[in-house]
């Protein structure tokens, strides 16, 4: 079952195009990994899913009982986040918002579910910690059981290992498949194609190339054999790049 | 001692104490979130842009000041805290912009049509807050108390969502959460305190007052929730001690109760150094 169609998207800003034309259909517990060069529009793709702006022009269809807010979002960490005083079990809390409604404080049920999510992860016993007193891996995962809070049925993941160590990444991407396989949509932003080409199912190559596809089909093709062949260094790279950033 | 009880014995020495608590105490629950939100300055734009509307105020003949001001600092308020990641003019910048262009418009309106004799002293006492204990009529602590009770209402309901928003406003946006709503109902909380607050302390100071409480909570608590309870408490504490201090010591009562809450930042400092 189709849980998210785009057709014809057009994406960007004002008067900047990053990419158009661009159509792809996710079904219910697929893996797929968009990549693309910097500033080819897959964070605008990941923020248009989420209604967080507006498409150019083409349409986004949610499926299976799926809204835009019903979606599980791991953003990339800001500035903000690195020095908030807030506990574990507080940020996971946060996840539950859309299921707040009109009234004023969570539900039992939603301190239930942030409890069963931080279980899940394996970081019940950080719940009392203070956020910025974390480790990389450790705040990911937290953000990560935040978002499980939000949905039952997809996550959407912005380059979930970025500045992350080798052991940590790893760890993290097994975190994900086993997500995937309890039955979960997952879409990731990857800069890391050995490990997207290795965990997904299905490949979104955007930017100066298109490719839409499965993996093995991606290997193939024009798109992605240019980019595995110089993958190794690469990869690296912009992974490192990624953790400057921040 | 027995000159605080000859004090306390007069009304406008009990509404200074009643509503220098109260704001107090608004002031130190929206600086977590300001300070938070990498918004510690705009405390200080804001108490500026209320200085160039008191002039106004002043100029046009207003006995009841607030009618001019409120309006003016929650506009700037909106503009500033609304303007997106987009702008041409990033945040602290025009932030900057309309404090230092609205003092100076303020100073300059107040020069050329001075409505007293003594303009040094009228700037003095808006920037700095009054000389010595503030006489406030009724009406103005009615005002203060209903305005501060229903800022803390607010903050108390929409708690979790004021969490949500300043912690990741992309998530909180992405689930559905109105954070449009949440920050213009922020930036005008905090433009009805500055405005209150200024009769306190006067705009150079009520930074201070916003500010301090929250950082010195954040030296010493690890979670949201006690944060912003140990941040009320530490600024309610100081802001009555202050008080009391400027009676007894006949100091100005705006910088008196500043140096209280630097005194209480420094003592968070070492118990946090302490607790490791």
């Amino acid at each position: 079952m189709d849980q998210l169609t785009c057709r014809n998207l057009k994406l960007g800003y004002e008067n900047i195009t990053l990419t158009e034309d661009l159509s792809f259909n996710v079904e219910k517990g697929d893996y797929l990994c968009i990549i693309g060069e910097n500033g080819a529009g897959k964070s605008t793709l990941m923020r248009t899913i989420l209604r967080l702006q507006k498409p150019l022009a083409g349409t986004i269809e949610y499926g299976d009982d799926l809204t835009a807010s019903k979606i599980g979002y791991l953003p990339q960490q800001t500035v903000v986040q690195k020095d908030f005083p807030a506990s574990v079990s507080e940020v996971v809390l946060s996840g539950c918002q859309n299921s707040l409604g009109m009234h004023l404080f969570y539900s039992k049920q939603a301190k239930k579910e942030a409890q069963k999510n931080m279980e899940r992860l394996g970081i019940s016993d950080l719940a009392k910690w203070c956020y910025r007193d974390l480790s990389g891996g450790q705040q990911q995962r937290v953000l990560l059981a935040r978002a499980l809070c939000a949905t039952e049925k997809m996550l959407l993941l912005d380059e979930p290992v970025a500045g992350l160590d080798p052991l940590v990444t790893n760890e993290m991407y097994e975190l994900i498949k086993k997500l995937n396989d309890e039955g979960i949509t997952v879409i990731m932003i990857s800069h890391d194609i050995a490990s997207s080409v290795r965990y997904a199912k299905h490949i979104l190559h955007i930017g100066n190339e298109f490719f839409f596809g499965t993996v093995e089909d991606y290997k193939k093709s024009a798109a992605g054999s240019s980019y595995l062949e110089g993958s190794s260094p690469a990869a690296g790279n912009s992974d490192s790049k990624g953790g400057e950033i921040k | 001692m027995n000159t605080l009880v000859t004090y306390l014995a007069y009304p406008f020495v009990r509404y200074a104490l009643i509503v220098g608590v109260l704001i107090a105490l608004c002031s130190s629950l929206l600086g977590v979130i300001l300070v938070l939100k990498r918004f510690s300055y705009i405390g200080d734009g804001l108490s500026h842009v209320a200085f160039g509307a008191m002039a106004i105020a002043a100029v046009v003949g207003l006995t009841d000041k607030m009618v001019l001001t409120l309006p003016i600092t929650i506009v700037c308020a909106i503009l500033l805290l609304w303007t997106g990641q987009n702008t041409k003019i990033k945040g602290d910048a025009a932030i900057a912009m309309i404090s230092v262009g609205a003092l100076a418009v303020g100073y300059l309106l107040m020069n050329i049509f001075p409505s007293s004799s003594n303009i040094s002293g009228d700037v003095c006492t808006t920037l700095f807050g009054s000389m010595k204990i503030l006489t406030l009529t009724k009406s103005e602590v009615i005002l203060s108390i209903v305005l501060s009770i229903v800022v803390v209402v607010l903050f108390v309901c929409f708690y979790n969502r004021f969490f949500a928003v300043t912690f990741d406003e992309s998530f909180a946006k992405a689930v559905g959460t109105k954070t449009n709503l949440l920050n213009l109902l922020i930036a005008t909380i905090i433009a009805v305190i500055i405005v209150l607050a200024m009769n306190l302390v006067g705009s150079l100071l009520v930074s201070a007052l916003v500010i301090f409480p929250a950082l010195s909570a954040m030296r010493i608590f690890k979670s949201f929730r006690s944060v912003t309870v140990c941040s009320a408490v530490i600024s309610v504490i100081c802001a009555l001690s202050g008080i009391i201090l400027s009676i007894l010591l006949n100091t100005p009562v705006g910088s008196t109760i500043v140096v209280t809450d630097i005194a209480a930042f420094i003592v968070c400092i070492i118990i946090g150094k302490i607790r490791g």
